[in-house]
């Protein structure tokens, strides 16, 4: 942050502006000229296949900046509703300039990735959160490293594998980049991992699980297997993991059955599921699991009111009316789809408020409390 | 804040959403009489049901021009807000001087009414911008947010008009209401109201702390105690900004006016919050406490239906007719009816949703409050003075020996009654 922006942000500037923050003031003036506000603008959009994009930001002064593999709340607004998901950043941060860039596969029924495969413009607004997450290489490097991946998994590892390329320091004496995709089309990135097949430190290999290449190394999903063909050593390899939970779980057990699970790095990519279809069953069925983040423990969703349910499992939520009247029991739902008991309107956003007291989960939810 | 409870609830289920809010409902299964008189329990229920429906088209419609709307509204009152700032570091020169008092005093209006007030009800939630939150948005007044919003947004819109639960009926100051016993300090209703509108931000404040409750035994002492905490931070943040922080910096005004340049630029603020106060009490005193609204008992209203509590909330507000501009500045509570109804709805959609309110009122039957400010205002002052004078009824009268032999009797009935249930516990 610049001098004049952590001057706009200081205290006494707050004491002048109290009850609001500076940042309340100054995005009427300009949406980009918050102190403390990340936001930036779109300045790059590239199609990597046929569903999954490229976008690259240009981040005001109040980007602090990210260590690769950490991820960033990406928020656009459509019709006045700011729709919030994560992503991880996939450029290098080695590169010159404050630009970085996040990769996004559009799913099905994910609106904001589907929002930025189809309608994101050059020049829109995005408003950001700092980078976040520890799944970020140790500051000394092992001698072996694996990053490994599965689809759109691939995003955080190869921000991590772009930035040791660039950047001048020591690398691992060997860096295996192992990437799972369902067939090359869909395959992100391809271009230039194909560049870097002749690297003599880093040993790039992809396994096409719908669609194997003729004389693969290796085929089919993940298994101890592929890591013995490869020569990996789980004991001394610090790996990566990013992908859907299948991969993670099946790295994971491998790991474990050779006492390296301390190797690991995983994290998980969550999908949002707001198919109509599978919405209207999971309401009937009351199934599925409800988080509550923030006191680390969990319910399988009874059908009863987010509150009721809480309450259920020994939190104290605030609460008032508890008829959807007063908003005291308002809360952020970090994921998952609700459904209100009075509208039946039902709502499957990532980081949109919700009243408890008059809505119920539909399948897996996790909110703040 | 709200109250935190450790016991799990096992009598209430919102599905259905057809059920009093706790702890207005209870297991004698017995209904609300409230609106029996004047329709009948299949009409109140499809009364509920065309509320709902407006409810929920209104709120399928939200979208870009209401979000627009706010921002512009917000805008409106930042630059009134700066420029009134400048206006009053001008006292050399009285004509932008009072304009800056009034644009200082405009921008507060604006940033208590259509701002603050709606957007702590959650009406913008639905947006999902961390600046216009229901639950992170605090206002431009020495009353905390947190303890406003339990007052206003839970008890007084929760249990509106029902005596002893929503204390907003009179503030726990004024007599306005029939039903309010009476006491000798009500005699002073008129210069009390006028006190209460001269510093009603204070008023506001001191509301919150609910110091009644705590005196009575209904609140913990660490309650108490968080809220006069939250209430004094909150104070000396105003009073840092408009009394302290604005006036050192007129001192370099100090060699060009003179000595006075800082008290000018107090009084200037001093002023401008006098201005927001008197305006925020006419406004809110003209929802609820013309004559013709009406007040309930608890009794009344325990297990009411969802057609029930909308009609408490039509029977206990009026709104105020006026230009658009008007209703603007009262951040559209001139439809306070509205505002009851759908506390949660952008008040910006009160008028388009009136229309259709009234078109139901009529095809029910059911009356509609509404005049011009002039009217209503006369009506509530009209009230005060009539509510001040000492009743004739010794039962009115709060601290009468029938009075006091009265709650005796009830205290008793209930100490029997709860002994009796131990004993059928037992």
């Amino acid at each position: 942050m610049g001098v004049v922006r952590t001057a706009l942000a200081s205290r006494a500037v707050g004491s002048v502006t109290s009850p609001h923050h500076v940042d309340h003031y100054l995005e009427k003036l300009h949406p980009l000229w918050t102190a403390e506000a990340v936001r930036a603008r779109v300045v790059g959009i590239e199609r990597e296949t046929d569903n999954a994009t490229t976008v690259t930001l240009r981040p005001n002064g109040a980007w602090k900046g990210f260590t690769p593999g950490q991820h960033v709340e990406f928020g656009v607004e459509v019709d006045g509703v700011r729709k919030v998901r994560v992503f991880s950043v996939s450029s290098s941060a080695a590169a010159k300039g404050r630009n970085f860039s996040v990769s996004v596969k559009a799913h099905p029924d994910g609106f904001v990735s589907r929002f930025l495969n189809s309608r994101l413009a050059s020049g829109e607004l995005v408003y950001l959160s700092q980078a976040q997450g520890d799944f970020v290489l140790p500051a000394g490097l092992p001698d072996e490293l694996l990053l490994l991946s599965g689809g759109s998994g691939i995003t955080p590892v190869m921000s991590m594998l772009r930035t040791l390329l660039d950047s001048d320091a020591i690398r691992p004496r060997r860096i295996t980049f192992l990437h799972y995709a369902r067939s090359r089309e869909d395959e992100m990135f391809t271009e230039q991992l194909d560049g870097w097949d002749d690297l003599p430190d880093v040993d790039v290999v992809r396994v096409y699980t719908r669609e194997p290449e003729q004389g693969a190394e290796l085929t089919g999903r993940f298994s101890v297997d592929h890591l013995k063909h490869l020569g990996i050593d789980p004991a001394t390899t610090l790996t990566y993991v990013c992908g859907p939970a299948g991969l993670i779980a099946s790295v994971r057990d491998a790991y474990s059955e050779q006492d390296a699970a301390d190797q690991v790095r995983f994290e998980y990519f969550k999908v949002p599921t707001i198919d109509p279809a599978l919405l209207e069953a999971a309401a009937a069925a009351a199934s599925g699991t409800l988080t509550f983040d923030r006191s680390g423990s969990e319910a399988t969703n009874s059908g009863n009111t987010i509150l009721e349910q809480a309450e259920a499992a020994g939190l104290t939520p605030e609460y008032g009316c508890r008829m959807g009247v007063c908003n005291t029991c308002a809360i952020k739902k970090l994921h998952g789809a609700v459904r209100h008991v009075i509208s039946g309107e039902i709502n499957a956003n990532t980081d949109e408020t919700i009243k408890p007291c008059v809505h119920v989960p539909v399948g897996d939810v996790a909110v703040a409390l | 804040m709200s109250h935190k409870r450790t016991t799990i609830p096992v009598h209430y289920d919102a599905t259905g959403h057809n059920q009093a809010p706790a702890p207005l409902s209870d297991a004698t299964g017995r209904q609300a009489t409230i609106g029996l008189d004047i329709m009948s329990r299949e009409e109140l229920d499809s009364f509920g049901t065309e509320l709902d429906a407006v409810r929920l088209r209104t709120l399928e419609s939200l979208g870009q021009a209401d979000a627009n709307y706010i921002r512009r509204i917000i805008r409106i009152q930042q630059w009134s807000e700066i420029l009134g700032r400048i206006g009053i570091f001008t006292p050399f020169f009285w004509p932008t001087f009072v304009a800056g008092i009034m644009l200082l005093g405009l921008s507060k209006i604006l940033e208590n009414m259509e701002i603050g007030h709606n957007v702590m009800h959650g009406q913008y939630d639905w947006m999902n911008d961390p600046l216009i939150d229901g639950k992170r948005y605090e206002w431009d007044n020495v009353a905390p947010a947190q303890d406003w919003k339990h007052g206003h947004n839970y008890l007084h819109h929760t249990y509106t008009n029902i005596h002893g639960m929503d204390k907003d009926i009179g503030y726990g100051l004024l007599r306005i209401d029939e039903a309010q016993p009476w006491y000798p300090n009500h005699r002073f209703n008129l210069p009390a109201a006028t006190l209460l509108m001269l510093f009603f931000e204070w008023g506001v404040m001191y509301h919150g702390l609910e110091l009644g409750d705590y005196l009575k035994g209904d609140m913990s002492k660490e309650e108490f105690l968080a809220r006069k905490k939250r209430a004094l931070a909150k104070t000396r943040r105003q009073v840092f900004k408009d009394y302290v922080a604005f006036p050192v910096l007129a001192l370099a005004l100090v060699p060009m006016v003179g000595w006075w340049a800082p008290l000018a630029v107090l009084g200037a603020t001093f002023t401008a919050n006098i201005i927001r106060n008197i305006w925020t009490f006419l406004i809110i005193f003209c929802g609820h406490f013309p004559a013709e609204v009406q007040t309930f008992d608890e009794d009344e209203a325990k297990n009411e239906s969802r057609g029930q509590w909308y009609l408490r909330q039509l029977l206990g507000s009026a709104n105020i007719s006026g230009t658009r501009p008007f209703h603007i500045l009262s951040g559209n509570l001139s439809h306070q009816i509205e505002h009851h109804l759908f506390p949660d709805i952008p008040a910006r959609r009160y008028p388009e949703v009136a229309r259709e309110i009234r078109d139901i009122c009529e095809r029910h039957n059911l009356p509609y409050n509404t005049g011009r400010l002039s009217k209503q205002l006369l009506s509530v002052a009209r009230q005060l003075g009539a509510y001040g004078a000492k009743p004739s009824d010794p039962y009115l009268v709060g601290n009468s020996p029938e009075s006091k032999a009265l709650r005796r009797a009830k205290r008793e009935a209930a100490r029997a009654s709860a002994e009796g249930a131990e004993h059928l516990t037992a």
